[in-house]
């Protein structure tokens, strides 16, 4: 195999590189200025009450974060696994994972009512809660990601890569494990408690990672004037074809066992016949767009080489992914708690009984975007200063 | 090397001002605010310096006492601070203590510290005798019975 | 942990009884009992694990249309309606319920149920979330960062989350934006010796005593003879939370 050269990656035209950069930084300001006026008005000015606890801001905080464990995925295939083209697409793996990682931190962190008192959550840790394990997953994440794209980029300690590969792939199944078990061990909701949640949460990382990888990985070859081989991307879709079918498995086995259970039969219809919105966003947005378009455009030999086919699928997987987040985080709470099983609650003081409704406001769907483009700011700046990007991802012997 | 040195002694210079500046600030006045309770008194709960120096540490190691494990009735209050301090305005009503120019803002704005307390504790001082019960129907208390609650119970 | 052949809470009274006569107490209500407020430098010996505090409601007897408890809990610890009810803390709310199969229908109050093992403070992150000694459930608004995970996680949604800023506080229950907050069992009361809550109060006040008040621990004491002649229920018993509130004829 011939070797391997890494450089910056540098724009054909200066100027679309600067002028893309001031608009990710354009919403970037955009989004913290919408935290401020959350933050300093108070959460009523959002769509978020006192039912809908957790609205926007976390479906696209949790979706960056599940999506950056996965995007670690490629480099693990390469360092830990021994996949030989995998390998050079490493370091580009780490810097996105890093990056959506920031930006899903940033997402959730201005979200909290005291984003102030974060020194708070660095130095009270109550070891029942999985919100305190994650504050150290997340953090844990950055540094061992830092350190594996040390060992990929600098030959002097390269010969740790493989341990370092080893731990990060771990460390990456421990954060979306955690991050699934938030929903997993709530015993007070019908959608949650569901211990499946945790390893669905692991595969649906696998998915949305790769499909954010793949996406960028096209762009930035395209913005760097780079060649890709259609081996390698080959490869990539084939294995985004898998993870699809995966979620949807886990989705299926997740709805099935909930319609065994007579007491969740009422969650179950909500999402699956009459939850209005919920119900589109399964059918339409998780199932046709996330899920049956995608696989159609990767496995219909129709598109065999067409990139655009690769690319419509990786953005159709996002599409669907931020659906399905969506019902998971906000639709599970929409369904009312059935706090008296037997009984109907005529009148209630506090909303009981009653599918919670929830309109999100534009600082919470700004803010959201803004975690999106500081994910991509990230890379953009990472991939020009550093050396990530292979020269030529050109398939080897052709 | 010497323009650092320069720059050194500038900087020291400059610190020591602004240290006997604050100092005779804080020398000559009383910083108790004109029409408050504390106004009236000799010294706060401790001499004025300690309090100074260590009120911030006081109110905390009240609050953990009595938000965890509920011990009342403390030596150092944030409650009596404020009923003590606080001063009446112009139209009689009670002046917060955190607005411009009251006790807590005037030391607190001075060194650039948020007095982030107010952030969810009150600022002036509550009426007396409201510490239980309806806060706003004060017709509530009047037919007062002397019979004792629950027990007419089964 | 309590003692047999002794009441725990009656050293307690005896030292309540000693403060009022001292402080030159004021009886203000049925069984509220106010110390002069100068006098607040008694130190009170802090919430002991010797009592655990709880509550009995009887569905029977929560009135229709009845808000009083809700609206002296408000009162009493200063929540204002903003007209807002989505994002308006509640602390207790009422529910009416009609049974699916037999149309049965039934009223009663619903405020954190003071679990002995609260899903709110198994997630809470940083220790915000708490339980006393007492086995009372608060929230240490210092060091609540707002995330609310505990009201994802408690199943009597009983927490309520401050969406604005606040003035005007009660002295008895400091609050502010971003933190969570829910019934805090009129803990302010208690520490002072006040054996009755506000919404107990404010019911026994309109003649429909449906709330008690009591010491789960002491077996003399009448929520534990309450308790334990007639049958009561949890509400969502079947997650073994052990509340401290117990229901009657629901």
């Amino acid at each position: 195999m011939s070797k391997m050269y890494y450089r910056e990656l540098y724009c054909g035209s200066p100027i679309r590189f600067w002028s893309g950069l001031a608009l990710l930084g354009a919403f970037i300001a955009i989004g913290l200025g919408s935290a401020y006026y959350m933050e300093h008005n108070g959460h009523w000015v959002t769509g978020m009450s006192n039912q809908i606890v957790w609205g926007l801001p976390h479906v696209f905080a949790i979706f960056l974060i599940v999506a950056a464990s996965g995007a670690l995925n490629v480099a693990s295939i390469g360092s830990v696994f021994g996949g030989p083209l995998y390998k050079p697409l490493g370091r580009y793996s780490g810097l996105l994972a890093i990056g959506l990682l920031a930006g899903g931190l940033m997402v959730l962190v201005l979200d909290l009512g005291r984003p102030d008192r974060l020194i708070v959550a660095m130095t009270e840790y109550n070891f029942k809660s999985i919100f305190a394990w994650n504050v150290i997953l997340y953090s844990g994440f950055f540094a061992i990601v830092g350190v594996y794209l040390w060992t990929m980029m600098d030959r002097s300690v390269s010969k740790f890569n493989r341990p370092v590969g080893f731990a990060a792939f771990f460390w990456r199944i421990a954060l979306t494990t955690g991050t699934g078990s938030i929903f997993g061990f709530l015993v007070a909701r019908e959608a949650y408690d569901a211990a499946i949640m945790a390893p669905m949460f692991v595969i649906m990382s696998f998915s949305y990672g790769l499909a954010f990888f793949i996406i960028t990985l096209i762009t930035a070859y395209i913005w760097g004037d780079r060649e890709i081989g259609d081996l390698r991307l080959t490869r990539l879709k084939n294995l985004l074809g898998v993870f699809v079918g995966a979620v949807l498995y886990f989705t299926l086995a997740y709805n099935i066992t909930n319609l065994y259970i007579t007491q969740h039969h009422g969650i179950e219809r909500f999402i699956l016949l009459d939850g209005g919105i919920y119900t589109q966003m399964f059918w339409l947005g998780q199932i046709l767009i996330g899920s049956i378009l995608p696989l159609y455009l990767i496995y219909s030999p129709a598109f065999e080489k067409s990139r655009w086919a690769i690319a419509a699928a990786s953005i159709a997987v996002l599409i669907g992914g931020f659906f399905q987040i969506y019902i998971i985080v906000i639709g599970g709470q929409a369904y009312p708690m059935n706090l008296f099983p037997g009984k109907e609650v005529v009148e209630s003081g506090f909303f009981d009984g009653v599918v919670a409704s929830y309109t999100p406001t534009f600082p919470e769907a700004a803010l959201g975007v803004a975690g999106i483009a500081v994910a991509l700011a990230m890379v953009a700046v990472g991939a020009r200063v550093f050396k990530v990007f292979p020269e030529t991802l050109e398939d080897p012997n052709s | 090397m010497r323009s650092s040195l320069i720059s050194k002694r500038y900087f020291i210079i400059l610190l020591a001002g602004l240290l006997l500046s604050a100092m005779s600030a804080f020398g000559e006045s009383t910083f108790v605010t004109k029409g408050s309770r504390a106004a009236s008194l000799d010294s706060c709960v401790a001499p004025t310096n300690v309090m100074r120096r260590n009120h911030m540490d006081f109110l905390k190691h009240g609050r953990d006492d009595t938000v965890l494990d509920g011990v009342r009735g403390l030596e150092y209050s944030l409650s009596e601070c404020i009923d003590c301090h606080a001063s009446t305005g112009q139209s009689g009503k009670a002046m917060p203590v955190d607005a411009e120019g009251e006790f807590c803002q005037e030391c607190h704005g001075y060194v650039a510290v948020s007095p982030a307390c107010f952030q969810c504790h009150r600022t002036t001082p509550e009426k007396k005798g409201n510490k239980y019960g309806y806060h706003k129907d004060e017709s509530f208390f009047v037919e007062s019975t002397s019979q004792p609650a629950g027990i007419q119970r089964d | 942990m309590s003692k047999k052949g002794d009441q725990p809470s009656m050293e307690r009274r005896q030292f309540i009884g000693g403060t009022i006569a001292a402080a030159g107490a004021v009886t203000i209500a049925p069984g509220v009992i106010l110390h002069a407020v100068a006098d607040t430098n008694q130190r009170t010996e802090g919430a002991s694990s010797e009592h655990r505090w709880g509550m009995v409601i009887d569905a029977n007897k929560c009135a229709d249309g009845c808000t009083a408890c809700v609206d002296a809990c408000n009162s009493e610890h200063g929540l204002t309606d903003l007209g807002r009810p989505e994002t308006d803390a509640a602390w207790i709310r009422t529910v009416k319920l009609k049974d699916k199969q037999t149309g049965n229908i039934s009223r009663l109050p619903v405020m954190c149920q003071h679990c002995e093992h609260p899903p709110c403070v198994d997630v809470c992150p940083t220790n915000a979330s708490f339980k006393r000694a007492d086995g009372v459930v608060l929230v240490d608004r210092h060091r609540c960062i707002g995330c609310r995970y505990c009201m994802m996680a408690c199943p009597y949604k009983a927490r309520s989350f401050i969406h604005e800023a606040l003035s005007d506080q009660s002295v008895s229950a400091p609050r502010g934006k971003g933190c969570v907050e829910s019934c805090t069992l009129c803990v302010h009361r208690i520490d002072e010796g006040v054996m009755q809550t506000a919404c107990q109060e404010a019911c026994d006040k309109d003649g429909h005593a449906a709330i008690l008040f009591g010491d789960l621990k002491d077996p003399n004491s009448e929520i534990s003879q309450v308790l334990k002649k007639y049958n009561s229920v949890q509400i969502r018993g079947d997650l073994e939370l052990n509340t401290g509130v117990r229901y009657r004829n629901l």
